[in-house]
């Protein structure tokens, strides 16, 4: 039997409204080193206006931001200073790898070049591209928005997750990075099967 | 024209006389001079104060690892200039393992600093008086010297070397 509810109100679950709230007001922390920081910017001006889908406010600050957009490479003594802002964001907190070099190294296949920040930090959302073109930026901006309103909690479960842990990896001086998978995600996947 | 021969050949015969030894060459109108190791300190207090250069534009080296017809690994390269009268002189040092160390040129020019630091970074030159002798891009926990041609390109697994940060965890 249907509740009958007075004119102008809305039922929804508290989820379901912390998560639109928290998409339509993303804050970005720019991490930007090289060409794609200049798109980045270029997204965030006038002409393709990131202010059109409510993540205008850049700031510079991580304390104050909750998007955090790597945009260009990640040099290995550039690392710890990144891991170190991604800590000191607050909860809830989103990545976005901005680009070929922040996803994979790109073209700098060196001995000082991070061959993907997903090595290092969780990674909500990968742009290919170099450089990503600002529509390609907005498009990950709305699918991020998109994940937040699918998969987001008032009280943040979704990152407790196991698929959401970032598998370890074990380094050896060989230079051969090895794969540990966790033992929650073994269960999922065999679950899965 | 005047016969009297001009500057550029008056600093070419002024150095052939004042280092016999040394080769002396020419390639595209730009001087050279090899100098030995060992004497390296006083050939460039000369050259600074009897010939004027007074600036010291860079330091770097050359791995001649592998190099066709090279007989020594490294050859060590300090870029002069005499800025009265704008005219450059390339000094080059030829050095091999185990005896990587020169005098530092930190007293007679205060630019060799940083450009000591880059090239004990890069290369594993010693520099001895060096006042500050530390690395100076690569950070200090890293252990070798990249741009050595017995360097893997893609490292030894440096880059990879560091925790992961996991969602519960951050």
């Amino acid at each position: 039997m249907a509740v009958e509810l007075p004119e102008g109100v809305v039922l929804s679950r508290l989820d379901a409204l912390a998560n639109w709230c928290r998409k339509n007001s993303l804050w970005p922390m720019p991490f930007a080193t090289a060409c794609c920081g200049i798109e980045l910017m270029a997204t965030a001006a006038s002409r393709y206006d990131l202010a059109r889908f409510g993540a205008e406010v850049f700031r510079f600050s991580p304390r104050q931001a909750d998007l955090m957009i790597v945009a260009g490479r990640v040099v290995m003594k550039m690392l710890p200073v990144l891991q170190r802002i991604w800590l000191q964001m607050p909860e809830p907190k989103w990545c976005i790898s901005m680009g070929a070099c922040a996803s994979t190294g790109g073209v700098f296949d060196t001995y000082a070049v991070v061959q993907g920040i997903d090595r290092f930090l969780p990674v909500d959302m990968y742009i290919p591209g170099c450089p990503p073109r600002p529509e390609q930026l907005i498009q990950a901006v709305l699918d991020l928005q998109e994940k937040i309103q699918a998969e987001g909690t008032l009280s943040g479960r979704e990152f407790q997750r196991p698929w959401a842990q970032v598998r370890r990896r074990v380094f050896d001086p060989q230079g051969l990075v090895q794969l540990e998978v966790p033992p929650a995600l073994r269960s999922e996947q065999a679950s899965r099967n | 024209m005047s016969d009297r021969p001009s500057y550029d050949e008056q600093l070419q015969q002024r150095l052939r006389e004042a280092f016999p030894e040394y080769p002396l060459s020419t390639f595209r109108g730009q001087l050279r001079m090899v100098a030995p190791a060992a004497e390296l300190m006083s050939t460039m207090r000369r050259l600074k104060e009897e010939f004027g250069f007074d600036m010291l534009v860079d330091v770097t080296c050359v791995d001649y690892l592998h190099y066709r017809g090279a007989k020594d690994r490294f050859g060590l390269v300090y870029l002069l200039a005499d800025t009265e009268n704008n005219r450059r002189l390339t000094v080059r040092v030829y050095l091999n393992e185990p005896e990587l160390t020169v005098p530092s040129m930190y007293p007679l020019w205060k630019a060799a600093d940083w450009l000591e630091r880059e090239v004990w970074d890069m290369f594993g030159i010693r520099f001895a008086g060096h006042p500050d002798h530390r690395r100076i891009l690569l950070p200090e926990e890293f252990t070798a010297h990249p741009l050595r041609k017995d360097y893997p390109l893609q490292g030894r697994g440096e880059r990879h070397n560091f925790p992961v940060l996991t969602r519960p965890e951050s």
